[in-house]
């Protein structure tokens, strides 16, 4: 090598360590290890992640609870529930008001608002929406100067060479429309769609299945006379019976019967408005296959639209320009204005200007970032939860000390949820409804300790099940009234689990005496079909197999994926499950539902996964369905759920509790189980979260000098043997 | 040689279809076209009209290999396997079973792909030779010991060990750079940096150890002592002459992985949140979309076969002996 470049090479060593150090000052507001831009700092962005991408951002389709953490703030359904009111309340949200239902028998006569359940042959919503409610800025919506769409008809050329919504420079937008919410229902009906909720509607608004009928021959035909190729159909052109647009601001549902849930459909995405103009849009041919659609750009008249759609890295939500406005709830629980949770009212919504969603697939790098102040709220798992939380001497969640330190907040929630496991009632052996199958079923659910499992299992995070129905949702019975006396016995007004030797002399009783079968002298053997598999998963079967060793019964595990245990549900082979429901809406009756006759997985293809079937509960959940929350609807509840106790078609489970934790910085947080659309009530306060950052992540240089260090010590030995070497005769 | 190149091209025909065919049948073994459509409608209220009209709609209510209801040729192009897998042939990835276009995902995911496994590939191999060199030079000496003891505990710890610790001490304790997350144009440098450090690290033990074996056996062949004799330094006779002669085994390990490049990562992808392929097969499996699994396996197959050829390719051009006919 030529001195020249000998010394070439020698500058830019040297210049390398100072590159380096430029690279890493580059990374942001002085903290290297931000994983956020420079031109962040101090903005009033809300910092949040996402483990799998949605699959569906259209209201049509979307169902989960990942896809509506961004449809709801995007979408604007009809109704909401109030932020703070518990128990939860329905409010306007794109209506005017919450619409009562007007009842009319079957030659159309209107009847008064009590009238019997049986002779209400129709129920009619007349429902107003809010005048003054704009769009986002969307293409779909861009017109030119003779009020033509400009990107109705594109070129095959330039839908060749567009990949996302930002390769259409123009945008537009326009009032949303009673005509939106009903073109949307119309979408709900169109079987191409698949909306998850057809199935229910259809049962309810009248003419729906006949819809989903005209439409697909609709669209058949169109098909044919465009050659097959992909067409748009115009819902608008076919009629929907029981809906109807009354005006620019009005229209009407008609429902079958009595139907008083309806409401809480409304507050979901499924009824939010649809402008044609979005589908006539995407379903240009080749739109599709460049990935821009309806289920990756929404086109909505909420708070924030979506900027930026990269569900492989980041996506992130904008303050809609054209919202029209909603202001920061006045009332509120009691306990509310202590908590801070009314120091904004009146305020304008939303308070932050974007919020942006990371990718963040494992636990570890998402707590991490969290600690450091790049997460503004975080979920607990059960990798951290030790350094989270621990238990007081009552026995509650309370924060660890370093959490305090930072000045995280805890918040705690019961879930509207459930974690059960079944009986398939079809079984000989577990099923069946005589008094044996009963005290067999009784004698489990006493030996399935719940609260050991809680405490083992979710760290303490959720409570033991006495009933279908979660607490905080109508029919729930607290207190002593509220124990499962089949399963719990009352001592100091608190429930207490039945000794095991209750639980075998049950089982006795039930004609097996310590788990042998009296009648044929063999053991008894029962078969628990799960999905669990892993080390943990492993732990919690060997967990369960021991509940039922208590009782001397052998548990045999049937482990499989999730698409053979679904099969093994839907084809009633299963003897022993567990499952779990998450509440669409507050009422009894989206949980009773899963226990109702004609919802049996088996026969019916519905929820009811333990096929239970029992006239007498059958016809109590049908008057219960129908009625308005009430002393005597609390009453059939109570009547149902003692059936049900009896007959142990579930050993009922637990409810899970939700944790969560958040900053210092992140203000109006109040679990709410119901709505998704809360994103608009979050306040920031980014100064303090750059200063904390700061304060938090100090970049820690002297180990990786000291190591350096070491190293280059380390070589002078090698070094100085290498010119040894290189000195000595060639061996 | 563009005889042999097309010779090879046509053999790797019935190696691609082998595999197209083989990953159909597992998959389908393990998964139904009900399965995935339940998978894709989602847990809560699935109607089997829903079920039957996904499948319609993706041309999954098709006879999985043979469609005995057609008639003449009907009867095979009429079924799954036909309709999807074998336009694959034509580079045709088609659409996933969630409506998104593979072949556009694969080409924005491949570059965070190829922005780790790239530095990691020549940095690693610069290291790992660097290293193989100065234990060879430094042969039956402490430093060959030690380093070879090094190797070794550097080889028995697990990838995922270097991943997490990696984590855990240069960005959870020494705050250096960000623990996870991407970014696009030089703001993905920040991010790379880590991952990169581990992929080489992770690598050094084992890379180290193979190139040493190579250099070693060269080293005592005939010509080093001929090298000796003529009087040159230990240096120029391990840089020009034992690392010429040991390319072509050095070149078979490193040629055949470039094409692979492309497929990523799986656990470095998910764990530092780089939205590359690796993660992109993973979560295609989770979520069982066929279409981006055959995708994948299949684009896996043409880059390993193309990886193949590259590196008989490459014989010629490190080893005048070596000719392709």
């Amino acid at each position: 090598m030529d001195p020249n470049s000998k010394q070439k090479l020698s500058e830019i060593a040297r210049l390398l360590p100072l590159l380096a150090i430029w690279l890493l000052s580059a990374c942001g507001d002085g903290a290297w290890n931000n994983p956020y831009p420079k031109a962040d700092k101090g903005r009033n962005i809300l910092y949040s992640s996402f483990t799998e991408r949605p699959k569906h951002l259209d209201p049509v389709r979307a169902y989960s609870a990942n896809e509506y953490a961004f449809i709801a703030q995007i979408y604007e359904p009809l109704l909401q529930y109030h932020f703070l009111k518990r128990p939860y309340e329905l409010i306007p949200l794109g209506a005017e008001q919450v619409p009562s239902p007007v009842f009319l028998d079957v030659n159309g006569n209107r009847l008064p608002d009590d009238a019997d359940p049986g002779l209400i042959a129709f129920s009619e919503y007349k429902i107003s929406i809010k005048p003054g409610m704009r769009y986002q800025p969307h293409p779909a919506l861009a017109q030119n100067e003779q009020g033509s769409y400009i990107y109705h008809q594109l070129d095959p050329g330039f839908i060749e060479s567009a990949n996302t919504l930002s390769n259409f420079p123009r945008t537009g937008t326009r009032e949303v429309t009673a005509a939106d919410y009903v073109y949307q229902i119309k979408r709900l009906a169109y079987p191409r769609l698949n909306s998850p909720i057809a199935g229910v509607m259809g049962e309810y608004i009248l003419g729906f299945p006949e819809f989903g009928a005209a439409s697909t021959a609709a669209f058949k035909q169109l098909q044919a006379s465009e050659d097959g190729g992909e067409s748009w159909l115009d819902l608008r052109s076919i009629d929907l019976e029981g809906v109807e647009v009354l005006d620019a601001h009005r229209f009407r549902v008609r429902l079958r019967g009595k139907y008083p849930q309806f409401i809480y459909w409304l507050a979901m995405p499924f009824f939010s408005p649809m402008p044609w103009e979005a589908e006539a849009f995407y379903s240009q041919p080749g739109l599709e296959k460049r990935n821009i659609s309806l289920h990756w750009y929404p086109l909505g008249s909420g708070p924030f639209m979506l900027e930026e759609n990269n569900p492989n890295l980041r996506m992130v939500l904008a303050v809609n320009p054209n919202f029209h406005g909603e202001t920061y709830p006045d009332t509120g629980e009691p306990g509310d204005r202590q908590a801070g949770l009314l120091d904004d009212v009146g305020k304008p919504l939303p308070f932050i200007d974007k919020a942006s969603y990371s990718l963040e697939k494992e636990s570890i790098p998402y707590w991490s970032k969290f600690l450091q102040g790049y997460y503004d709220t975080s979920s607990i798992s059960s990798d951290s939860f030790d350094q989270a939380v621990q238990f007081s001497t009552q026995g509650d969640l309370e924060l660890t000390e370093v959490m305090e330190e930072k000045g995280i907040k805890l918040q705690t929630a019961v879930t509207t949820s459930i974690f059960y496991m079944g009986f398939n009632m079809s079984d000989p052996v577990v099923g069946g409804d005589l008094e044996r199958n009963h005290l067999l079923r009784q004698a489990i659910s006493i030996a399935m300790d719940y609260e050991e499992y809680i405490s083992i299992f979710n760290n303490g995070r959720g409570v033991a099940a006495q009933g279908p129905i979660p607490p905080g949702i109508f029919g729930n019975r607290t207190g002593v009234e509220g124990i499962n006396h089949q399963v719990y016995e009352v001592r100091n007004g608190k429930p207490r689990r039945k000794t095991i030797e209750f639980a075998r002399r049950v089982l006795a009783e039930a004609g097996y005496p310590n788990g042998v079968d009296r009648e044929t002298g063999k053991p008894l053997i029962l078969y628990y079909d799960t999905t669990s598999s892993g080390p943990d998963g492993k732990a919690r079967l060997n967990w369960i197999r021991k509940q039922f060793d208590k009782l001397g019964i052998q548990l045999v595990i049937r482990s499989s994926d999730y698409n053979r245990f679904q099969e093994k549900m839907r084809k009633g082979t299963g003897q022993i499950f567990m499952w779990g429901w998450n509440a669409d809406y507050p009422d009894p009756e989206n949980f009773l539902f899963m226990l109702y006759g004609p919802n049996g997985k088996v026969k019916h293809g519905g929820e009811n996964a333990a096929n239970y079937n029992n006239p007498e509960f059958d016809a109590l959940f049908v008057r219960m369905k129908n009625m308005e929350n009430s002393p005597e609807r609390q009453e059939i509840i109570d009547r149902m759920v003692e059936i049900l106790r009896r007959d142990a078609p579930w050993a009922w489970g637990f409810f899970p509790k939700a944790v969560s934790l958040h900053h210092d910085w992140y203000k109006n947080v109040k679990p709410n189980l119901m709505a998704n659309n809360t994103l608009k009530y979050k306040r920031l306060e980014p100064n303090l979260r750059d200063r904390q950052r700061r304060q938090w992540n100090p970049p820690v240089i002297w180990p990786i000098v000291i190591v350096t260090v070491i190293l280059v010590v380390s070589t002078i030995p090698a070094v100085r043997l290498f010119r040894k070497r290189e000195r000595s005769a060639a061996r | 040689m563009t005889a042999y190149i097309l010779r090879r091209i046509i053999y790797a025909m019935p190696i691609l279809l082998g595999v197209n065919i083989l990953t159909f049948v597992l998959f389908f073994v393990v998964n139904s076209p009900d399965d995935m459509a339940r998978m894709n409608l989602g847990m809560k209220r699935v109607t089997p009209a829903a079920v039957e009209n996904w499948k319609h709609e993706r041309g999954y209510d098709l006879p999985l290999l043979f469609n005995e209801s057609a008639t003449g040729t009907g009867r095979i192009t009429e079924t799954i396997f036909f309709q999807k897998s074998l336009k694959l042939f034509r580079f045709d990835f088609g659409s996933s079973d969630s409506g998104r276009d593979i072949g556009y995902d694969i080409s924005q995911r491949m570059w965070p792909s190829l922005a780790i496994a790239v530095p990691v590939l020549l940095v690693g191999l610069l290291l790992n030779i660097t290293f193989a060199l100065l234990i060879a030079f430094f042969r039956a000496t402490y430093i060959d010991f030690w380093g070879v003891v090094l190797c070794v505990i550097l080889m028995s710890i697990s990838g995922l060990f270097y991943i997490i610790g990696g984590q855990y001490l240069v960005s959870k304790l020494l705050h250096l750079v960000p623990i996870s997350g991407y970014d696009t144009g030089l703001g993905s440098v920040k991010f790379l940096i880590l991952p990169v450090i581990i992929g080489v690290i992770g690598g050094i033990g084992a890379g180290t150890r193979w190139y040493r074996t190579l250099f070693l056996e060269e080293i005592n062949k005939d010509y080093v002592r001929t090298a000796r004799a003529k009087g040159l330094s230990e240096t120029v006779v391990l840089f020009r002459h034992v690392l010429k002669n040991a390319m072509i085994p050095i070149l078979t390990g490193v040629v055949v992985v470039l094409p692979l490049l492309f497929m990523g990562s799986l656990i470095t992808e998910s764990f530092f949140g780089i939205p590359g392929l690796g993660s992109y097969t993973i979560d295609a499996i989770n979520s069982q979309d066929f279409a981006i699994v055959r995708s994948m396996v299949f684009l896996g197959s043409v880059l390993y076969i193309l990886g193949l050829l590259l590196t008989d390719i490459s014989y010629t051009l490190v080893d005048p002996r070596v000719r392709l006919s």
